[in-house]
Protein backbone atom coordinates (compact mmCIF):
# COMPACT_ATOMS: atom_id res chain seq x y z
CA UNK A 1 0.00 0.00 0.00
CA UNK A 2 2.84 2.40 0.83
CA UNK A 3 3.82 1.70 -2.95
CA UNK A 4 0.55 3.22 -4.05
CA UNK A 5 0.46 6.45 -1.28
CA UNK A 6 3.86 7.29 -2.90
CA UNK A 7 1.89 7.46 -6.71
CA UNK A 8 -0.89 9.01 -5.17
CA UNK A 9 -1.40 13.03 -4.16
CA UNK A 10 -1.08 12.09 -0.79
CA UNK A 11 -2.44 13.36 2.18
CA UNK A 12 -5.52 15.72 1.30
CA UNK A 13 -7.78 18.20 3.15
CA UNK A 14 -11.82 18.79 2.79
CA UNK A 15 -12.48 22.95 2.63
CA UNK A 16 -15.57 24.40 2.81
CA UNK A 17 -17.10 27.51 1.24
CA UNK A 18 -20.28 29.39 2.44
CA UNK A 19 -22.27 31.09 -0.45
CA UNK A 20 -24.73 33.88 0.97
CA UNK A 21 -26.20 34.34 -2.38
CA UNK A 22 -29.32 33.09 -3.04
CA UNK A 23 -29.55 30.27 -5.52
CA UNK A 24 -32.06 29.59 -8.16
CA UNK A 25 -33.01 26.35 -8.82
CA UNK A 26 -34.89 24.63 -11.66
CA UNK A 27 -37.64 23.29 -9.73
CA UNK A 28 -38.81 26.91 -8.83
CA UNK A 29 -37.39 26.93 -5.57
CA UNK A 30 -34.58 28.53 -3.54
CA UNK A 31 -31.79 28.20 -1.43
CA UNK A 32 -30.71 31.30 0.51
CA UNK A 33 -27.68 30.00 2.09
CA UNK A 34 -25.59 26.56 1.21
CA UNK A 35 -21.95 25.30 1.63
CA UNK A 36 -20.26 23.40 -0.67
CA UNK A 37 -17.12 20.99 0.81
CA UNK A 38 -14.53 20.36 -2.13
CA UNK A 39 -11.31 19.34 -2.18
CA UNK A 40 -8.13 20.67 -4.88
CA UNK A 41 -5.24 19.30 -5.85
CA UNK A 42 -1.91 20.37 -7.38
CA UNK A 43 -1.66 24.30 -8.12
CA UNK A 44 -3.75 27.00 -9.99
CA UNK A 45 -1.44 28.93 -12.42
CA UNK A 46 -0.82 32.49 -12.14
CA UNK A 47 -3.39 33.33 -14.95
CA UNK A 48 -5.83 30.66 -13.93
CA UNK A 49 -6.27 28.51 -17.16
CA UNK A 50 -4.98 25.20 -15.71
CA UNK A 51 -8.01 24.11 -13.59
CA UNK A 52 -10.57 20.97 -14.09
CA UNK A 53 -13.73 20.26 -12.44
CA UNK A 54 -14.25 16.75 -11.76
CA UNK A 55 -17.87 16.30 -11.18
CA UNK A 56 -18.93 13.11 -9.44
CA UNK A 57 -21.67 10.15 -10.08
CA UNK A 58 -24.61 9.20 -7.97
CA UNK A 59 -22.66 8.04 -5.14
CA UNK A 60 -19.02 9.97 -5.66
CA UNK A 61 -18.29 12.95 -3.05
CA UNK A 62 -15.43 15.42 -3.11
CA UNK A 63 -12.90 13.22 -2.08
CA UNK A 64 -11.63 12.18 -5.33
CA UNK A 65 -8.14 11.60 -5.31
CA UNK A 66 -5.46 11.18 -2.07
CA UNK A 67 -6.25 9.90 1.02
CA UNK A 68 -7.01 11.32 4.19
CA UNK A 69 -4.58 9.74 6.59
CA UNK A 70 -1.20 7.54 6.65
CA UNK A 71 -3.73 4.83 7.91
CA UNK A 72 -6.66 5.19 5.03
CA UNK A 73 -6.85 1.82 3.39
CA UNK A 74 -8.93 3.42 0.31
CA UNK A 75 -7.61 6.78 -1.50
CA UNK A 76 -10.77 9.15 -3.46
CA UNK A 77 -12.90 7.59 -6.07
CA UNK A 78 -10.85 8.05 -8.78
CA UNK A 79 -7.31 8.07 -7.65
CA UNK A 80 -6.47 6.12 -10.40
CA UNK A 81 -6.73 9.02 -12.79
CA UNK A 82 -6.23 11.98 -10.56
CA UNK A 83 -3.02 12.83 -9.28
CA UNK A 84 1.12 13.23 -10.11
CA UNK A 85 2.12 11.74 -13.69
CA UNK A 86 -1.68 10.32 -13.54
CA UNK A 87 -3.51 11.33 -16.63
CA UNK A 88 -5.12 14.28 -14.96
CA UNK A 89 -2.04 15.54 -13.63
CA UNK A 90 -1.54 17.07 -10.73
CA UNK A 91 2.00 17.97 -11.62
CA UNK A 92 0.49 20.25 -14.17
CA UNK A 93 -3.39 21.37 -13.23
CA UNK A 94 -5.21 22.50 -10.66
CA UNK A 95 -8.30 20.07 -10.02
CA UNK A 96 -11.09 21.01 -8.06
CA UNK A 97 -14.13 18.50 -6.99
CA UNK A 98 -16.90 19.49 -4.91
CA UNK A 99 -19.65 17.35 -2.80
CA UNK A 100 -22.75 18.38 -5.03
CA UNK A 101 -25.51 20.41 -3.77
CA UNK A 102 -28.09 17.52 -1.61
CA UNK A 103 -25.61 15.26 -1.48
CA UNK A 104 -24.48 13.67 2.16
CA UNK A 105 -20.42 14.33 2.63
CA UNK A 106 -20.38 18.00 4.40
CA UNK A 107 -22.06 20.00 1.09
CA UNK A 108 -25.81 21.28 2.54
CA UNK A 109 -28.42 18.70 1.77
CA UNK A 110 -31.17 17.25 3.14
CA UNK A 111 -29.31 15.43 6.43
CA UNK A 112 -28.25 19.57 7.01
CA UNK A 113 -29.98 21.62 9.49
CA UNK A 114 -32.12 24.36 7.65
CA UNK A 115 -31.32 27.70 9.29
CA UNK A 116 -34.87 28.58 9.15
CA UNK A 117 -36.43 25.91 11.19
CA UNK A 118 -33.07 24.30 13.11
CA UNK A 119 -34.57 21.29 12.23
CA UNK A 120 -32.38 19.03 9.80
CA UNK A 121 -33.90 19.71 5.88
CA UNK A 122 -34.93 15.95 5.73
CA UNK A 123 -38.44 16.01 3.10
CA UNK A 124 -38.21 19.67 2.47
CA UNK A 125 -34.50 19.68 1.02
CA UNK A 126 -35.28 21.05 -2.69
CA UNK A 127 -34.87 18.61 -5.48
CA UNK A 128 -31.66 19.95 -7.45
CA UNK A 129 -31.17 19.48 -10.78
CA UNK A 130 -27.91 19.15 -12.87
CA UNK A 131 -28.60 22.18 -13.87
CA UNK A 132 -28.74 23.77 -10.23
CA UNK A 133 -25.14 21.88 -9.87
CA UNK A 134 -23.32 23.70 -12.83
CA UNK A 135 -24.72 26.90 -11.31
CA UNK A 136 -23.18 26.18 -7.84
CA UNK A 137 -19.81 24.88 -9.23
CA UNK A 138 -20.05 27.96 -11.47
CA UNK A 139 -19.86 29.72 -8.41
CA UNK A 140 -17.31 27.66 -6.21
CA UNK A 141 -15.04 28.32 -9.25
CA UNK A 142 -15.39 31.71 -9.27
CA UNK A 143 -14.73 31.95 -5.62
CA UNK A 144 -11.64 30.34 -6.27
CA UNK A 145 -10.57 32.94 -8.87
CA UNK A 146 -11.48 30.35 -11.45
CA UNK A 147 -13.75 31.61 -14.80
CA UNK A 148 -12.52 29.47 -17.79
CA UNK A 149 -11.93 25.59 -16.88
CA UNK A 150 -9.11 23.58 -19.16
CA UNK A 151 -11.62 20.90 -19.02
CA UNK A 152 -15.20 19.37 -16.94
CA UNK A 153 -14.80 16.37 -16.78
CA UNK A 154 -17.13 13.40 -15.90
CA UNK A 155 -18.09 9.79 -15.69
CA UNK A 156 -21.85 8.79 -15.74
CA UNK A 157 -23.90 11.33 -13.61
CA UNK A 158 -20.27 13.27 -13.76
CA UNK A 159 -20.31 13.19 -17.92
CA UNK A 160 -23.95 15.03 -17.75
CA UNK A 161 -22.65 17.60 -15.67
CA UNK A 162 -19.96 18.29 -17.85
CA UNK A 163 -22.33 18.17 -20.94
CA UNK A 164 -25.23 20.40 -19.66
CA UNK A 165 -21.64 22.82 -18.39
CA UNK A 166 -20.94 22.93 -22.07
CA UNK A 167 -24.44 24.07 -22.85
CA UNK A 168 -25.10 26.21 -20.28
CA UNK A 169 -21.92 28.01 -19.31
CA UNK A 170 -20.32 27.89 -22.98
CA UNK A 171 -18.05 30.41 -22.40
CA UNK A 172 -16.73 29.42 -19.16
CA UNK A 173 -14.74 25.55 -20.44
CA UNK A 174 -12.56 24.96 -22.80
CA UNK A 175 -13.06 20.61 -22.82
CA UNK A 176 -15.92 18.70 -21.91
CA UNK A 177 -14.98 14.93 -21.16
CA UNK A 178 -17.97 13.02 -20.49
CA UNK A 179 -17.45 9.73 -20.05
CA UNK A 180 -19.85 6.62 -19.79
CA UNK A 181 -22.85 8.74 -19.59
CA UNK A 182 -26.11 9.44 -21.80
CA UNK A 183 -28.15 11.95 -23.06
CA UNK A 184 -30.98 11.52 -21.20
CA UNK A 185 -31.78 8.38 -19.25
CA UNK A 186 -34.08 5.80 -20.97
CA UNK A 187 -37.57 4.21 -19.59
CA UNK A 188 -35.27 1.22 -18.57
CA UNK A 189 -32.66 3.50 -16.27
CA UNK A 190 -35.58 5.41 -14.80
CA UNK A 191 -36.93 2.24 -13.90
CA UNK A 192 -34.49 0.84 -12.02
CA UNK A 193 -34.40 4.19 -10.08
CA UNK A 194 -37.68 3.63 -9.45
CA UNK A 195 -37.63 0.60 -8.14
CA UNK A 196 -34.47 1.85 -5.66
CA UNK A 197 -36.93 4.60 -4.58
CA UNK A 198 -39.45 2.41 -3.98
CA UNK A 199 -37.21 0.71 -1.88
CA UNK A 200 -36.45 3.64 0.47
CA UNK A 201 -39.87 4.98 0.37
CA UNK A 202 -41.44 1.75 1.51
CA UNK A 203 -38.90 1.02 4.65
CA UNK A 204 -40.98 1.66 7.70
CA UNK A 205 -37.58 3.32 8.71
CA UNK A 206 -37.56 6.12 6.26
CA UNK A 207 -40.38 8.09 8.41
CA UNK A 208 -41.36 10.14 5.08
CA UNK A 209 -37.83 11.47 4.96
CA UNK A 210 -38.08 12.90 8.75
CA UNK A 211 -35.45 9.93 10.25
CA UNK A 212 -32.66 11.75 11.46
CA UNK A 213 -34.15 12.76 14.71
CA UNK A 214 -35.29 8.75 15.23
CA UNK A 215 -33.03 6.11 16.71
CA UNK A 216 -33.15 4.09 13.16
CA UNK A 217 -32.66 4.93 9.56
CA UNK A 218 -34.22 3.26 6.70
CA UNK A 219 -31.44 0.84 6.46
CA UNK A 220 -32.85 -1.57 4.71
CA UNK A 221 -34.44 0.45 1.70
CA UNK A 222 -30.73 1.61 1.17
CA UNK A 223 -29.29 -1.52 1.23
CA UNK A 224 -31.86 -3.21 -1.01
CA UNK A 225 -31.19 0.10 -3.64
CA UNK A 226 -27.75 -0.17 -3.37
CA UNK A 227 -27.68 -4.10 -4.43
CA UNK A 228 -30.38 -3.16 -7.49
CA UNK A 229 -27.58 -0.56 -8.29
CA UNK A 230 -24.93 -2.76 -7.57
CA UNK A 231 -26.25 -5.37 -10.09
CA UNK A 232 -26.50 -2.24 -13.02
CA UNK A 233 -23.54 -0.52 -12.87
CA UNK A 234 -21.47 -4.71 -13.35
CA UNK A 235 -21.61 -6.75 -16.71
CA UNK A 236 -23.23 -10.12 -16.73
CA UNK A 237 -19.63 -11.33 -17.85
CA UNK A 238 -18.04 -9.82 -14.70
CA UNK A 239 -19.98 -11.04 -12.52
CA UNK A 240 -19.60 -14.15 -13.93
CA UNK A 241 -16.27 -14.30 -13.62
CA UNK A 242 -16.10 -12.65 -9.71
CA UNK A 243 -18.80 -15.34 -8.28
CA UNK A 244 -20.17 -17.79 -11.09
CA UNK A 245 -22.34 -19.79 -9.09
CA UNK A 246 -20.30 -20.31 -6.25
CA UNK A 247 -21.55 -21.52 -2.52
CA UNK A 248 -20.33 -20.39 0.60
CA UNK A 249 -20.88 -22.99 2.28
CA UNK A 250 -19.97 -25.74 -0.96
CA UNK A 251 -23.56 -27.21 -0.28
CA UNK A 252 -27.03 -25.85 -1.42
CA UNK A 253 -28.99 -25.27 2.37
CA UNK A 254 -32.43 -24.91 1.06
CA UNK A 255 -32.88 -22.11 3.05
CA UNK A 256 -33.08 -18.35 2.52
CA UNK A 257 -29.49 -17.53 3.42
CA UNK A 258 -27.11 -15.91 2.22
CA UNK A 259 -25.98 -19.21 -0.23
CA UNK A 260 -24.11 -17.98 -3.42
CA UNK A 261 -21.23 -15.83 -2.88
CA UNK A 262 -23.02 -13.10 -5.43
CA UNK A 263 -25.93 -13.22 -2.44
CA UNK A 264 -23.15 -12.01 0.28
CA UNK A 265 -21.52 -9.89 -1.42
CA UNK A 266 -24.28 -7.60 -2.67
CA UNK A 267 -25.64 -8.10 1.24
CA UNK A 268 -22.48 -6.53 2.49
CA UNK A 269 -22.00 -3.69 -0.67
CA UNK A 270 -25.61 -2.94 0.18
CA UNK A 271 -25.03 -2.89 4.13
CA UNK A 272 -22.10 -0.77 4.01
CA UNK A 273 -23.08 1.78 1.87
CA UNK A 274 -26.08 2.60 3.73
CA UNK A 275 -24.17 2.90 6.40
CA UNK A 276 -22.54 5.70 4.78
CA UNK A 277 -24.68 7.38 2.78
CA UNK A 278 -28.03 9.16 2.68
CA UNK A 279 -30.86 7.90 2.46
CA UNK A 280 -32.78 11.35 1.46
CA UNK A 281 -29.76 12.30 -0.94
CA UNK A 282 -30.17 8.88 -2.60
CA UNK A 283 -33.68 10.01 -3.80
CA UNK A 284 -32.77 13.50 -4.78
CA UNK A 285 -29.25 11.89 -7.03
CA UNK A 286 -31.80 9.72 -8.71
CA UNK A 287 -34.33 12.17 -9.44
CA UNK A 288 -31.42 14.59 -10.94
CA UNK A 289 -30.50 11.41 -13.49
CA UNK A 290 -34.46 11.12 -13.85
CA UNK A 291 -34.87 14.27 -14.85
CA UNK A 292 -31.73 15.52 -16.79
CA UNK A 293 -32.43 16.04 -20.09
CA UNK A 294 -30.83 19.15 -21.59
CA UNK A 295 -32.48 18.82 -25.32
CA UNK A 296 -35.90 19.61 -23.55
CA UNK A 297 -34.98 23.15 -23.06
CA UNK A 298 -34.58 23.34 -27.00
CA UNK A 299 -37.15 21.89 -28.53
CA UNK A 300 -36.45 18.35 -27.62
CA UNK A 301 -34.19 18.74 -29.75
CA UNK A 302 -30.27 17.59 -28.46
CA UNK A 303 -28.25 19.31 -31.81
CA UNK A 304 -29.94 22.65 -30.68
CA UNK A 305 -28.65 22.28 -27.46
CA UNK A 306 -25.22 21.37 -28.57
CA UNK A 307 -24.97 24.19 -30.77
CA UNK A 308 -24.63 26.14 -27.86
CA UNK A 309 -21.26 24.89 -26.51
CA UNK A 310 -18.59 26.47 -27.62
CA UNK A 311 -15.80 23.71 -26.12
CA UNK A 312 -14.29 20.81 -27.55
CA UNK A 313 -15.47 17.67 -26.30
CA UNK A 314 -13.67 14.14 -25.64
CA UNK A 315 -16.54 11.22 -25.14
CA UNK A 316 -15.41 8.00 -24.20
CA UNK A 317 -17.57 4.66 -23.76
CA UNK A 318 -17.19 1.16 -22.21
CA UNK A 319 -18.14 -2.04 -24.21
CA UNK A 320 -19.98 -3.82 -21.44
CA UNK A 321 -21.30 -0.92 -19.98
CA UNK A 322 -25.41 -1.80 -20.58
CA UNK A 323 -26.28 1.20 -17.96
CA UNK A 324 -25.39 3.93 -19.74
CA UNK A 325 -24.44 1.49 -22.83
CA UNK A 326 -21.62 2.76 -26.22
CA UNK A 327 -25.20 3.53 -28.39
CA UNK A 328 -26.25 5.83 -25.49
CA UNK A 329 -22.39 7.98 -25.95
CA UNK A 330 -23.16 7.40 -29.36
CA UNK A 331 -26.06 9.45 -29.40
CA UNK A 332 -23.91 12.68 -27.78
CA UNK A 333 -21.51 11.85 -30.35
CA UNK A 334 -23.70 12.00 -33.52
CA UNK A 335 -25.57 15.41 -32.13
CA UNK A 336 -22.44 17.00 -31.56
CA UNK A 337 -21.07 15.94 -34.89
CA UNK A 338 -24.68 17.20 -36.27
CA UNK A 339 -24.17 19.91 -33.83
CA UNK A 340 -20.87 20.76 -35.94
CA UNK A 341 -18.90 20.48 -32.91
CA UNK A 342 -15.02 19.54 -32.12
CA UNK A 343 -15.54 15.81 -30.78
CA UNK A 344 -13.57 12.86 -30.45
CA UNK A 345 -14.92 9.80 -29.12
CA UNK A 346 -13.51 5.92 -28.80
CA UNK A 347 -15.54 2.66 -27.22
CA UNK A 348 -12.90 0.86 -24.29
CA UNK A 349 -13.08 -2.47 -24.18
CA UNK A 350 -13.62 -2.38 -20.07
CA UNK A 351 -15.11 -5.93 -18.92
CA UNK A 352 -16.68 -4.52 -15.61
CA UNK A 353 -19.57 -2.62 -17.03
CA UNK A 354 -20.61 0.49 -16.13
CA UNK A 355 -17.97 0.91 -13.11
CA UNK A 356 -15.37 0.37 -16.07
CA UNK A 357 -15.14 4.34 -15.63
CA UNK A 358 -13.90 4.37 -12.42
CA UNK A 359 -10.94 1.66 -12.92
CA UNK A 360 -7.38 1.40 -14.26
CA UNK A 361 -8.00 0.05 -17.82
CA UNK A 362 -4.84 0.84 -19.87
CA UNK A 363 -6.37 2.03 -22.92
CA UNK A 364 -8.60 4.43 -20.92
CA UNK A 365 -5.68 5.66 -18.79
CA UNK A 366 -3.30 6.13 -21.83
CA UNK A 367 -5.94 7.86 -24.16
CA UNK A 368 -7.34 9.81 -21.70
CA UNK A 369 -3.26 10.52 -20.88
CA UNK A 370 -3.23 11.95 -24.01
CA UNK A 371 -5.89 13.97 -24.24
CA UNK A 372 -5.39 16.04 -21.21
CA UNK A 373 -1.69 16.17 -22.86
CA UNK A 374 -3.49 17.77 -25.83
CA UNK A 375 -5.44 20.33 -23.45
CA UNK A 376 -1.83 21.29 -21.99
CA UNK A 377 -0.51 22.12 -25.02
CA UNK A 378 -3.49 23.99 -26.21
CA UNK A 379 -3.09 26.18 -22.62
CA UNK A 380 0.56 26.83 -23.41
CA UNK A 381 0.25 27.92 -27.02
CA UNK A 382 -2.27 30.30 -26.14
CA UNK A 383 -0.59 31.77 -23.54
CA UNK A 384 2.76 32.16 -25.71
CA UNK A 385 0.53 34.33 -28.12
CA UNK A 386 -0.68 35.85 -25.42
CA UNK A 387 2.74 36.74 -24.13
CA UNK A 388 3.77 37.87 -27.76
CA UNK A 389 1.06 39.45 -28.09
CA UNK A 390 1.62 41.48 -25.40
CA UNK A 391 5.04 42.65 -26.20
CA UNK A 392 4.32 43.19 -29.22
CA UNK A 393 2.29 45.82 -27.65
CA UNK A 394 4.81 47.14 -25.29
CA UNK A 395 7.63 47.35 -28.24
CA UNK A 396 4.31 49.19 -29.95
CA UNK A 397 3.90 51.51 -27.17
CA UNK A 398 7.90 52.20 -26.55
CA UNK A 399 8.62 53.17 -30.80
CA UNK A 400 5.92 55.39 -30.56
CA UNK A 401 7.28 57.26 -27.30
CA UNK B 1 8.27 12.36 -45.32
CA UNK B 2 4.93 12.59 -46.15
CA UNK B 3 3.26 9.86 -48.10
CA UNK B 4 3.45 11.27 -51.92
CA UNK B 5 -0.63 10.81 -52.22
CA UNK B 6 -0.85 12.53 -49.13
CA UNK B 7 1.06 15.39 -50.27
CA UNK B 8 -0.84 15.08 -53.40
CA UNK B 9 -4.39 15.62 -51.36
CA UNK B 10 -3.16 18.65 -49.38
CA UNK B 11 -3.02 20.58 -52.75
CA UNK B 12 -6.20 19.39 -53.70
CA UNK B 13 -8.59 20.45 -50.70
CA UNK B 14 -9.25 24.06 -50.90
CA UNK B 15 -8.56 25.84 -47.86
CA UNK B 16 -11.42 26.12 -44.86
CA UNK B 17 -13.28 23.58 -45.94
CA UNK B 18 -15.21 20.84 -43.58
CA UNK B 19 -13.21 17.90 -44.33
CA UNK B 20 -14.42 13.83 -43.79
CA UNK B 21 -11.61 11.68 -43.52
CA UNK B 22 -12.75 8.04 -43.83
CA UNK B 23 -10.29 5.24 -42.28
CA UNK B 24 -7.79 8.28 -41.36
CA UNK B 25 -4.89 6.29 -39.68
CA UNK B 26 -2.85 8.14 -37.34
CA UNK B 27 -4.60 11.62 -38.22
CA UNK B 28 -1.33 12.49 -40.27
CA UNK B 29 -3.63 13.89 -43.18
CA UNK B 30 -6.23 15.66 -41.22
CA UNK B 31 -3.47 17.36 -38.81
CA UNK B 32 -1.94 18.62 -41.64
CA UNK B 33 -5.83 19.61 -43.45
CA UNK B 34 -6.38 21.52 -40.17
CA UNK B 35 -3.16 23.21 -39.34
CA UNK B 36 -2.09 24.23 -42.47
CA UNK B 37 -5.50 24.69 -44.44
CA UNK B 38 -7.49 25.83 -41.80
CA UNK B 39 -10.11 22.96 -42.30
CA UNK B 40 -12.37 21.55 -39.88
CA UNK B 41 -13.03 17.82 -40.07
CA UNK B 42 -13.31 14.35 -37.94
CA UNK B 43 -11.32 11.27 -38.95
CA UNK B 44 -13.20 7.73 -38.33
CA UNK B 45 -10.52 4.75 -37.54
CA UNK B 46 -11.42 1.60 -35.33
CA UNK B 47 -8.07 1.06 -35.07
CA UNK B 48 -6.94 1.66 -31.12
CA UNK B 49 -3.31 2.33 -31.70
CA UNK B 50 -4.31 4.87 -34.43
CA UNK B 51 -7.48 6.29 -32.59
CA UNK B 52 -4.27 6.68 -30.11
CA UNK B 53 -2.15 8.56 -32.32
CA UNK B 54 -4.38 10.80 -33.45
CA UNK B 55 -5.48 12.35 -30.06
CA UNK B 56 -1.69 12.81 -29.37
CA UNK B 57 -2.15 14.79 -32.10
CA UNK B 58 -4.74 16.72 -31.00
CA UNK B 59 -6.96 15.09 -34.26
CA UNK B 60 -10.68 14.88 -34.27
CA UNK B 61 -11.34 11.44 -34.62
CA UNK B 62 -14.55 9.04 -33.97
CA UNK B 63 -14.17 5.35 -33.27
CA UNK B 64 -16.90 3.96 -36.21
CA UNK B 65 -16.57 1.10 -37.97
CA UNK B 66 -16.85 2.00 -41.82
CA UNK B 67 -18.17 -1.34 -42.64
CA UNK B 68 -21.63 -0.61 -40.20
CA UNK B 69 -22.31 2.48 -42.44
CA UNK B 70 -22.78 6.65 -42.33
CA UNK B 71 -25.86 7.00 -41.31
CA UNK B 72 -24.70 9.24 -38.53
CA UNK B 73 -23.65 11.75 -40.97
CA UNK B 74 -26.37 14.25 -42.77
CA UNK B 75 -26.26 14.80 -46.73
CA UNK B 76 -23.75 17.30 -47.69
CA UNK B 77 -22.80 17.95 -44.48
CA UNK B 78 -18.75 17.97 -45.84
CA UNK B 79 -17.12 19.85 -48.23
CA UNK B 80 -14.82 17.11 -48.88
CA UNK B 81 -14.73 13.29 -47.41
CA UNK B 82 -11.50 11.64 -48.01
CA UNK B 83 -10.68 7.99 -48.23
CA UNK B 84 -7.03 6.82 -48.55
CA UNK B 85 -6.10 3.24 -49.04
CA UNK B 86 -8.95 1.70 -47.41
CA UNK B 87 -11.83 1.30 -50.11
CA UNK B 88 -10.31 -1.73 -51.40
CA UNK B 89 -11.12 -3.53 -47.75
CA UNK B 90 -14.58 -2.41 -47.38
CA UNK B 91 -17.37 -5.56 -47.97
CA UNK B 92 -19.50 -2.96 -50.42
CA UNK B 93 -16.96 -0.48 -51.92
CA UNK B 94 -19.52 0.86 -54.86
CA UNK B 95 -22.51 1.66 -51.86
CA UNK B 96 -19.42 3.22 -49.66
CA UNK B 97 -18.85 5.27 -52.87
CA UNK B 98 -22.17 6.32 -53.12
CA UNK B 99 -22.48 7.02 -49.16
CA UNK B 100 -19.62 9.28 -49.49
CA UNK B 101 -20.98 11.33 -51.86
CA UNK B 102 -24.18 11.83 -50.34
CA UNK B 103 -22.03 13.32 -47.51
CA UNK B 104 -19.74 15.51 -48.98
CA UNK B 105 -19.98 17.90 -52.22
CA UNK B 106 -16.72 16.43 -53.37
CA UNK B 107 -14.68 12.78 -52.74
CA UNK B 108 -11.10 11.95 -52.79
CA UNK B 109 -10.10 8.78 -53.17
CA UNK B 110 -7.09 6.39 -52.89
CA UNK B 111 -6.20 2.86 -53.90
CA UNK B 112 -3.32 0.80 -54.51
CA UNK B 113 -3.70 -0.21 -58.80
CA UNK B 114 -4.44 -3.72 -59.49
CA UNK B 115 -3.16 -3.01 -63.53
CA UNK B 116 0.37 -1.88 -61.99
CA UNK B 117 3.01 -3.35 -64.35
CA UNK B 118 4.45 -5.02 -61.56
CA UNK B 119 1.27 -6.89 -60.45
CA UNK B 120 0.88 -8.06 -64.01
CA UNK B 121 4.38 -9.27 -64.48
CA UNK B 122 4.07 -11.20 -60.93
CA UNK B 123 0.53 -12.95 -62.25
CA UNK B 124 1.93 -13.32 -65.89
CA UNK B 125 5.10 -15.03 -64.58
CA UNK B 126 4.82 -16.73 -61.37
CA UNK B 127 0.86 -17.18 -62.01
CA UNK B 128 0.28 -16.28 -58.67
CA UNK B 129 -1.68 -13.70 -56.69
CA UNK B 130 0.61 -10.31 -56.37
CA UNK B 131 2.59 -10.44 -53.10
CA UNK B 132 4.72 -6.09 -53.13
CA UNK B 133 5.43 -3.67 -50.62
CA UNK B 134 1.99 -1.93 -51.27
CA UNK B 135 0.17 -5.44 -51.49
CA UNK B 136 1.81 -7.26 -48.71
CA UNK B 137 -0.45 -10.04 -48.26
CA UNK B 138 -0.87 -13.76 -48.95
CA UNK B 139 -4.39 -14.08 -50.60
CA UNK B 140 -5.91 -15.70 -48.05
CA UNK B 141 -5.36 -13.60 -45.01
CA UNK B 142 -5.37 -10.12 -47.23
CA UNK B 143 -7.86 -7.29 -45.99
CA UNK B 144 -7.54 -6.62 -49.66
CA UNK B 145 -10.95 -8.12 -50.46
CA UNK B 146 -11.78 -5.76 -53.40
CA UNK B 147 -9.07 -4.57 -55.59
CA UNK B 148 -9.48 -2.88 -58.50
CA UNK B 149 -7.60 -1.18 -61.77
CA UNK B 150 -8.17 2.71 -62.58
CA UNK B 151 -10.08 1.09 -65.80
CA UNK B 152 -12.14 -0.89 -63.57
CA UNK B 153 -12.69 2.31 -61.13
CA UNK B 154 -13.48 4.27 -63.96
CA UNK B 155 -15.74 1.75 -65.44
CA UNK B 156 -18.02 2.12 -61.95
CA UNK B 157 -18.03 5.86 -62.00
CA UNK B 158 -19.18 5.98 -65.69
CA UNK B 159 -21.70 3.23 -64.67
CA UNK B 160 -22.73 5.29 -61.27
CA UNK B 161 -22.58 8.98 -63.35
CA UNK B 162 -20.01 10.18 -61.48
CA UNK B 163 -17.68 12.82 -62.86
CA UNK B 164 -13.81 12.56 -62.20
CA UNK B 165 -12.82 16.42 -61.29
CA UNK B 166 -9.20 14.89 -61.30
CA UNK B 167 -7.22 12.31 -61.41
CA UNK B 168 -3.33 11.46 -60.40
CA UNK B 169 -1.32 8.32 -59.97
CA UNK B 170 1.81 8.09 -57.93
CA UNK B 171 5.15 5.65 -58.34
CA UNK B 172 8.13 5.78 -56.45
CA UNK B 173 10.10 4.23 -59.48
CA UNK B 174 8.16 5.41 -62.75
CA UNK B 175 9.04 8.57 -64.47
CA UNK B 176 6.42 11.67 -65.12
CA UNK B 177 6.18 10.72 -68.87
CA UNK B 178 5.81 7.49 -67.90
CA UNK B 179 2.89 8.02 -65.47
CA UNK B 180 0.76 11.06 -67.75
CA UNK B 181 0.52 8.69 -70.77
CA UNK B 182 0.31 5.41 -69.18
CA UNK B 183 -1.24 5.44 -65.58
CA UNK B 184 -2.77 2.62 -65.46
CA UNK B 185 0.09 0.40 -65.81
CA UNK B 186 2.95 2.75 -64.15
CA UNK B 187 0.53 4.00 -61.32
CA UNK B 188 1.23 2.09 -57.96
CA UNK B 189 -1.46 4.35 -56.18
CA UNK B 190 -4.86 6.02 -57.54
CA UNK B 191 -5.88 9.58 -56.77
CA UNK B 192 -9.48 10.69 -57.83
CA UNK B 193 -11.08 13.49 -57.06
CA UNK B 194 -14.72 12.86 -58.04
CA UNK B 195 -18.15 14.00 -57.68
CA UNK B 196 -21.80 13.23 -58.84
CA UNK B 197 -22.80 14.36 -62.64
CA UNK B 198 -25.21 17.57 -62.22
Amino acid sequence: MQSTKNESIGIVQPKTLKFDEQLQLTSGQSLAYYELVYETYGVLNCDSTNAILVCHALSGNHHAAGYYTEQDKKPGWWDAYIGPNKPIDTNQFFVVCCNNLGGCHGSTGPATINLETSMPYGPEFPVVTVKDWVQSQKRLGERLGITRWAAVIGGSLGGMQALQWSIDEPDALRHAIVIASAPKLSAQNIAFNEIARQAILSDPDFHGGCFYGEHSFPKRGLTLARMLGHVTYLSDHAMRLKFGRELRSGRLSFDYSAEFQVESYLRYQGEVFSENFDANTYLLMTKALDYFDPAAEYGDDLVSALQQATCKFLVLSFSTDWRFSPERSQEIVDALIRAKQVVSYAEIEGPQGHDSFLLKIERYRKLLKAYMDSIMREIEEESLETTSNRQAQQEGVNAEA
Amino acid sequence: MLRPDLDLILDWVPMNTRVLDLGCGDGTLLQLLISHSNCFGYGLETSETFIQSCVEKSVPVIQQDLNRGLTNFDDASFDVVIMTQALQVLRNPHLMLEEMLRIGKEVIITFPNFGYWRNRIYLACKGRMPVSRTLPYSWYDTPNIHLCTLEDFEGLCRTRQLEILQRSVVDGHSHQVLLKWFPNLFGATALYRIRKMA
